[in-house]
């Protein structure tokens, strides 16, 4: 199973300024943890202390993880998924 | 570094920020891929409601990148206002700075400078904040 994951510019630095990315997993969790097994630190970039950072938003198609069970959200084949930076500020 | 930008663009995002008012207002201007050229402004709702957090919606922020992407554009400048302070990037804005090919633009509509117009653009990259000359243009 080969899911494409589309990489923000900021994270850009850690996928060789590649703009998608191919990676493989059947949860939000296993998917997380190949990508940074392959692009070591990005991890760290979406979770904190085990959960995803408030401010970077997943999607998986069109429907932000936090509507589909947060990290353990279901990934099948054919889905994509798109990491954003939320654009947030005081 | 500079941000060149048009008179009717200043005037919508002073007019926007002042209709939200006591809400921050948020919103991007698009740009030609690699063009860096701010030529189609989209006011963005603040999912936040406040007077001192913006955020886009998470739903709309998607949509946006998607809407970039497929008409081969950029985005060049991301705006918000501050209602009460200075139009300077504060922590928050510092920290959560994700683009750093923007142009971060700061509008103040904090009433006892009102009418006058504080309308600045700083880059922001890895925490560090520079501010640029604005060039407006008619």
């Amino acid at each position: 199973m080969s899911i494409e994951v589309r990489i923000p510019t900021i994270l850009r630095p850690f996928t060789k300024e590649q703009k998608a990315v191919a990676a493989n997993g059947a949860s939000l969790t296993a998917l997380i943890t190949d990508l940074d097994s392959q692009y070591p630190g990005i991890g760290d970039r979406l979770l904190e202390n085990g959960a995803l950072r408030r401010f970077i938003n997943i999607y998986i198609n069109d429907e932000d993880v936090r509507f589909l069970g947060g990290l353990d959200a279901q990934i099948k084949d054919g889905d994509s998924v798109t990491i954003l930076p939320a654009v947030a500020g005081g | 570094m500079s941000l060149t930008i048009s008179r009717a663009f200043v005037d919508a995002i002073v007019e926007q920020s002042r209709a939200e008012y006591p809400d921050e207002c948020c919103g991007v201007i698009l740009g030609p891929i690699g063009s860096g050229r701010a030529s189609r402004l989209k006011a963005m709702t603040n999912a936040a409601h406040s007077p001192t957090f913006y955020e886009f919606d998470p739903k709309d922020l998607l949509a946006l990148y998607r809407e970039v992407d497929d008409n081969d554009e950029e985005i060049v400048v991301i705006y918000h206002s501050h209602t009460e302070t200075e139009a300077f990037p504060s922590r928050t804005d510092i920290a959560y700075a994700g683009e750093p090919g923007a142009h971060y633009v700061l509008v103040s509509s904090r009433e006892e400078i009102a009418p006058a117009i504080e309308f600045r653009s700083y880059r922001i990259i890895d925490g560090v904040v520079t501010e640029e000359e604005v060039s407006i243009t008619d």
